[in-house]
């Protein structure tokens, strides 16, 4: 029976939580212990311990399946697991809107794309599945790079072009890898093939993983990801496509690039979960649903996040001038992820309002201590031997490289200028 | 009662000589070469056991594109190796080269070796995106944090009536790009030497072969037999001489060499020929070598002759020491600027061959 879920509410259902004290649930198999350097666990008001196992029931309308039963509404989880989401969520959104105020003074240049409001996505995914599965997505990444093990630190000081930056700031905003995170990717759709090709080598290395490709409704028309839906099938490979429709590719509504927006039918012998993406929860469940899927051998599966970006496409883009200001307030103060996983935390007494603040002010100072070092760190030495390092794998590179000028050849055999004629 | 010569007995294979004699355009047998001092191998049987070496010595090797297994190659040079290997380490794709070199350089990318077969490199085209963005500039944008081992290798330039969508010579797109090697065999030697280099190198390497010379015979040494042969991107001298440099490489070497012996019956010219083997790297110490000891230099490409690697060539020659022992200013050699033509009146005349090199060589030294 295919549910309409509403466009933009979300229904927030009273939690029934029930305590179960026995047992930790093996579904949620590996759940990332992130260093978040200045919060404690606090468990001072209320009755249970954070490591209390709790079921939450998801909103109806969280799932819409295609050529598949949708996940169980039931989500098992435990007190801690949900507190870390939150925390990463308010630290993937702090990061972000730091971005925003670098960007504006300057510090970071170029292209810069943030994902204020698709932070449920990033966080649902990576506690989901384990350091042995592969992640790649576009250049919608900060989030992504973060939850794969980066130090914000380290993001941040990329986006600056800092030495210290994940990719000693050669690559910036749209080139950011991490373990087990392959981008960062700046061609639009590029990233699709790229992820089956990961993959691929989980399978074909015998690996007890899959590749989660994520891309957005701007890129879901381009071929090569119909071309790598044909080989995914073909290959039955264990690869989770999840397309990040924020409903709208740059400036464009869905609708008007689309002719048809149900982006979980698109893969049209690939079955396919429609997915709440503003609930970090539902996120949650279709990600170890989707991964089980993948594991048992079933080959590929869609996942569709309906999800919403506050800000613009990227930093030079407004985002006002194809949406209303009406819209996007209405996402933010009626589907906001962090609020919505708040409430669940209050509701079932894991945090009091208080706390909950004393998370969000942590957060901020945290990542306030991160921009500082970040922004103190040095950027690459403006030497021509660094211009030239990495183009090939160190020691195997061809034996000279060019400059501007002739003058400025370099000899790697020589690790110096070549001999200027 | 006739003479035959001892040469021409040798050469149908009926007697052994002191001194090997080359055999060419012929497929030689295995069983024959048991009776001859040298082996000879087909450029097409060096790929192919270059290949089945690699396969054989690492696992995470594997060749991937259209037709390479069940139909072992469409031009054969996978021949045998579904049946060696198995459809994991062979593996056949549906015609989506986009999509097909996006997966491999995502398997490159987490670690594996692929090799991507390329029916033509006119299809690269379609895939080329993910040859330049996704494997060439991802090592140097990843600050070296992340690896692409991979070959991309396939036919490039003219085969013979294939017109202009199919005869396309790719050696100077993708010799500009930094983050990638481009390389370009010629003998069966070259072929398997830098083949096997090419699929040990850990930067992703563009392997660009010619379909002309699949059949071509050459001899091959016993070091080029074994399985750990490889050659450095460095060019050959195929033919020593001082009067003219002729550089070249893939199948123009085949029609430099027999320039070389034009100009040397018929104009007393004696003309060094010189084998590339690689674009990217351009091995401008050899060319600064062979212009010091010509002072001239002619160059031959099938490249359209607009922004080609003649063009590079003449560049790097005049911006180092070689340009003051030029005798003449260079000549470049190249295809024409047109689509390939169709019929075989007009196709002659969109590439490069013997008698218009001989003709350049002439200009060159001011012979009339």
């Amino acid at each position: 029976m295919m549910l309409n879920i509403p466009r933009l509410t979300v229904q927030r259902s009273l939690l029934t939580g029930s305590m179960l004290s026995q047992s930790t649930h093996r579904s949620l198999s590996l759940l990332s212990k992130r260093t978040f350097a200045t919060t404690k666990d606090t468990t001072a008001s209320t009755n249970t311990t954070s490591d209390d196992a709790v079921t939450i029931d998801l909103p109806e309308k969280s799932f819409e399946g295609y050529l598949v039963d949708i996940p169980s509404l039931k989500y098992e989880t435990t007190k801690s697991s949900l507190l870390q989401m939150y925390k990463d969520m308010v630290i993937i959104r702090r990061m972000e809107m730091a971005c925003d105020a670098l960007y504006k003074a300057k510090k970071i240049r170029g292209f810069c794309h943030l994902s204020v409001g698709q932070e449920a996505i990033a966080v649902g995914v990576e506690n989901a599945i384990t350091k042995l599965d592969s992640v790649i997505t576009s250049y919608r990444c900060h989030g992504f790079t973060y939850m794969r093990g980066a130090s914000v630190k380290g993001v941040l000081a990329e986006l600056m072009g800092k030495r210290d930056g994940v990719s000693f700031g050669k690559g910036g905003s749209m080139h950011l890898y991490a373990p087990g995170f392959y981008g960062g990717n700046g061609i639009v759709g590029a990233q699709v093939p790229l992820g089956t090709g990961l993959a691929f080598a989980h399978q074909y290395k015998n690996e007890d993983a899959c590749s989660f490709t994520l891309y957005g409704d701007g890129a879901s028309n381009q071929g090569q990801v119909f071309e790598s839906f044909n080989m995914a099938k073909l290959f039955n490979l264990p690869v989770v496509y999840c397309c990040e429709n924020n409903k709208y590719g740059m400036g464009t509504a869905a609708s008007r690039s689309s002719a048809m927006t149900e982006y979980y039918k698109r893969g049209q012998y690939i079955p396919g979960v429609k997915v709440n993406g503003m609930d970090v929860l539902a996120v949650y469940q279709a990600s170890k649903f989707a991964k089980d899927w993948c594991l048992s051998g079933k080959g590929p599966l869609l996942l569709e996040f309906e999800t919403y970006r506050y800000g613009g496409h990227s930093m030079s883009d407004p985002g006002t001038t194809y949406r209303t200001r009406e819209e996007i307030q209405n996402m933010r103060s009626k589907n906001d992820p962090i609020a919505g996983l708040k409430m669940h935390l209050t509701d079932l007494g894991i945090a009091t309002e208080a706390e909950v603040k004393a998370y969000d002010k942590a957060a901020r100072k945290y990542v306030e201590e991160q921009v500082a070092l970040a922004d103190k760190a040095a950027p690459p030495e403006a030497k021509l031997s660094i211009l030239f390092e990495d183009v090939y794998v160190k020691g195997t590179e061809i034996p000279t490289l060019r400059g501007r000028i002739p003058e400025d050849t370099w000899d790697f055999e020589k690790n110096d200028f070549a001999k200027k004629y | 009662m006739f003479k035959l010569s001892a040469r021409k007995l040798a050469m149908q294979g009926a007697i052994v000589t002191k001194f090997p004699v080359m055999r060419a355009n012929t497929v030689v047998r295995p069983m024959a070469m048991r009776l001859s001092s040298t082996k000879t191998m087909t450029v097409r049987e060096a790929l192919n056991s270059a290949i089945a070496e690699e396969l054989d010595r690492d696992d995470d090797v594997f060749i991937i594109g259209e037709e390479v297994a069940q139909y072992n190659g469409a031009y054969k040079v996978t021949k045998g190796l579904l049946d060696r290997f198995g459809e994991r380490r062979v593996v056949d794709t549906p015609i989506t080269e986009y999509g097909f070199t996006g997966l491999a350089v995502g398997a490159a990318l987490k670690g594996l070796k692929p090799i991507v077969e390329f029916m033509s490199f006119n299809f690269s085209m379609q895939a080329i995106d993910h040859v330049v963005n996704s494997a060439a500039k991802t090592h140097y944008m990843s600050g070296g944090t992340q690896k692409c081992q991979m070959v991309f290798r396939g036919p490039n330039g003219a085969a013979v009536g294939v017109a202009a969508q199919h005869s396309q010579d790719y050696s100077a797109w993708y010799g500009s790009i930094p983050g990638l090697k481009v390389l370009v065999p010629y003998s069966a030697e070259d072929a398997r030497g830098l083949l096997k280099a090419a699929i040990r190198d850990p930067n992703p390497v563009v392997f660009l072969e010619n379909e002309l010379l699949y059949n071509e015979s050459f001899e091959v040494s016993e070091e080029a037999l074994s399985p750990d042969f490889t050659l450095p991107y460095k060019a050959k001298i195929e033919r020593e001489g001082k009067d003219v440099s002729i550089v070249t490489y893939t199948r123009n070497v085949q029609f430099a060499l027999e320039a070389a012996k034009i100009l040397q019956e018929q104009y007393n010219v004696s003309a060094e020929v010189i084998n590339l083997r690689a674009i990217r790297p351009l091995d401008v110490d050899a060319l600064i070598k062979t212009v010091k000891k010509t002072n001239h230099l002619v160059t031959v490409e099938s490249t359209f002759p607009a922004f080609g690697v003649g063009s590079e060539i003449v560049a790097q020659v005049m911006e180092s020491e070689a340009f003051d022992y030029l005798d003449a200013p260079v000549q470049r050699v190249t295809g024409a600027d047109v689509p390939t033509p169709y019929a075989k009146e007009l196709e002659d005349f969109a590439f490069p061959d013997a008698p218009t090199i001989v003709k350049a060589v002439k200009e060159s030294l001011s012979i009339e």
